[in-house]
């Protein structure tokens, strides 16, 4: 078809007169055909992702039946309770500590402010492999710690050894790390507050404590929501690392289970399916919060597209 | 408290409630003195229009009397009660954090930028301070926060966030806000300059509504319109000091000072709203 022959008039269609443009926007329109632009592309790639995942699935290695034998075995789901259990720790531990180094940033006391500076730069600058490790071998340092009080004759303590077990030097290392980063968090939402909201809530006889709890709060949390999902993302990720440590995660019992059965693959499979399930499952958690935080916004909205 | 007007809490404010009296009043930033000894009396039911450049303290000023900054010299008394400090056997003593705060409760304040609270509809913005400062129940406090909506022209917009508000009626719902605290004086810094000229005569028209009720205000500003025919006092500032200060009809038509003089024929050349314009006319004709 040219243009000369769209031109001509079309039957039935009185209307427009000599206007050729007018004519053409009457025409019915039909999308091009897409054959080449999206079926080629998508059947190449189909084809090559099925092939490649057919080769991981089918190889021999991976012995689906062990990962079936093991996937709900009792070790496997202590492993997922304890990754579970760390990742609940951390992220609120980890929160608190958060807040706490950023109070004591915006106290506006000059040392408390180095302080908190200092050691974000020591949490953030070096990596958490090297902090737990660090931690795990805290007895190298200060083989015992305690308490003496001398004045009782008291002292409260003991083998750092014995006190600090793998799972605390975990737990320690994932908290003091994480709180770095949260205080960070922490800070963007209360910056995104801007500071009009406290000179507005004090200039209606708030006091500074209301003014934070009130106005600015419950401001800063909105923003700050959608980061948090993240973090305890990416924290139930980062807790297989405990397993260098042996901290009896969920990575660290699929690493003793195949240094019995020599089935790695397989056990790596069975860790692999529930990080997929567990993340999935906080993704999913992390809509609803996030859509429950717009609601009220959004109704506001039609209402007025309504009017 | 229950008053079923907003005009008729407003006039309850008059009489003896709302003077304002501020004694060489300093404040520096780092090291830069912004106001040199401010010394400003503002009687019951008053209006203040503040003029002057940019820069030269007003906010500032507006800022220390509701201690949203400390001084750091001079007092402010409201209604003969200190702000921020407690005099003790011959000295000074900064106040506590709530002392400071309930005697702030009688310093209403509008911002050139609204600072309506984000996450709270225009009725909660309006009841927030009655609920939370001053403890009423809230169905009283949100029947009575929709009563000065209304007296501000809002009714229908009760319901809506800042954010799905024009500038106008964000000016207004603040002006409610304020008026919510029932206080004894309102400071407003240019409530009007962040707004498009459309909208500036919404605000200024409940402004002066409020200064006709007897309502103590003093009122940073550049509409020289508005200072000429509201206010009863016009104050020129400059430099961090009270350059000249006098009625309108002095001030605009028979200026002291050179100073003053000078700023009046600059502003006059940058006027655009009619209100001021007629108001610098007639300033500049005195001066010619
Ligand atoms: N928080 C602050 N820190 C440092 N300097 C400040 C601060 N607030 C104000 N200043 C300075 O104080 C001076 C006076 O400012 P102020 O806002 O009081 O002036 P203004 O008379 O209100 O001016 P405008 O008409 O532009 O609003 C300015 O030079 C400003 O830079
Ligand atoms: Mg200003």
């Amino acid at each position: 078809m040219t243009s000369s022959q769209l031109l001509t008039d079309p039957p039935g269609t009185a209307a427009g007169g000599g206007d050729p443009l007018a004519r053409l926007a009457a025409l019915p329109l039909r999308s091009r055909s897409r054959i080449l632009s999206r079926w080629v592309p998508a059947v190449v790639v189909g084809a090559l992702a099925a092939a490649i995942g057919w080769a991981f699935v089918s190889a021999p290695a991976m012995n689906w039946p062990v990962v079936a034998e093991y996937l709900f075995s009792p070790r496997i789901l202590a492993g997922v309770g304890t990754t579970l259990l760390f990742t609940v720790l951390t992220f609120a531990l980890g929160l608190l500590l958060g807040i706490v180094l950023e109070v004591m940033r915006q106290s506006g006391n000059p040392v408390l402010r180095v302080i908190v500076d200092g050691y974000i730069w020591l949490f953030r600058g070096t990596p958490l492999l090297v902090q737990l490790v660090f931690w795990f071998n805290l007895a190298l340092i200060f083989p015992v710690i305690g308490v003496r009080i001398p004045a009782l004759g008291l002292t409260i303590g003991g083998s750092t050894n014995e006190l600090v077990t793998p799972f605390l030097a975990a737990l320690i290392g994932l908290v003091l790390h994480t709180a770095a980063y949260m205080a960070e968090v922490v800070r963007g939402g209360f910056l995104a507050v801007p500071p009009g909201q406290t000179d507005a809530a004090k200039a209606i006889g708030m006091t500074s404590l209301e003014a934070q709890r009130l106005i600015v709060i419950p401001q800063a949390v909105r923003v700050i929501l959608p980061p948090l999902g993240n973090q305890f993302i990416d924290i139930l990720k980062a807790t297989a690392i405990v397993s260098v440590i042996g901290g009896g995660d969920l990575m660290t019992i699929a690493q003793q289970i195949y240094g019995q059965n020599y089935q790695v693959i397989a056990m790596l499979v069975v860790a692999s399916l529930w990080y997929l399930a567990l993340v999935t499952l906080a993704t999913i958690g992390q809509h609803f919060l996030e859509r429950g935080l717009d609601r009220s916004r959004r109704r506001v909205l039609k209402a007025e597209a309504g009017r | 408290m229950s008053a079923p007007g907003a005009t008729d809490a407003s006039a309850a404010t008059a009489g003896a409630r709302g003077s304002l009296a501020l004694r060489g009043v300093r404040k520096s930033y780092h090291g830069t003195e912004i106001l040199r000894g401010i010394d400003l009396d503002v009687a019951p039911g008053e209006v203040v229009c503040l003029i002057g450049p940019s820069g030269g303290g007003k906010s500032t000023l507006l800022r220390c009397i509701n201690q949203l900054e400390s001084l750091d010299g001079g007092v402010v008394a409201v209604d003969g009660e200190l702000v921020g400090y407690t005099a003790h056997a011959g000295h000074l003593t900064e106040a506590s954090d709530r002392e400071t705060s309930r005697v702030r409760r009688n310093l209403g304040m509008v911002f050139q930028q609204f600072n309506l609270f984000g996450h709270l509809t225009a009725v909660q913005n309006v009841a927030t301070g009655p609920v939370k400062v001053l403890g009423r129940r809230k169905a009283e406090a949100e029947r009575r926060a929709r009563e000065l909506l209304a007296s501000v022209g809002l009714a229908e917009h009760a319901g809506k966030y800042p954010s799905q508000l024009s500038g106008g009626q964000q000016q207004r719902v603040a002006i409610a806000r304020a008026l919510a605290m029932e206080p004894a004086i309102l400071l407003f810094d240019e409530p009007t300059s962040a707004l498009d000229p459309e909208l500036v005569g919404e605000v200024l028209a409940v402004m002066k509504s409020l200064a006709a009720g007897g309502t103590t205000m003093v009122v940073v500003t550049h509409e020289m319109g508005f200072a000429r025919e509201v206010a009863d006092t016009v104050v020129f500032m400059e430099g961090g000091v009270v350059v000249e200060q006098g009625p309108p009809a002095q001030l605009f038509g028979a200026p002291r000072s050179p100073r003053t003089a000078a700023f009046l024929r600059r502003s006059g050349g940058e006027a655009h709203s009619g209100e001021a314009q007629d108001a610098d006319s007639d300033a500049e004709a005195a001066i010619s």
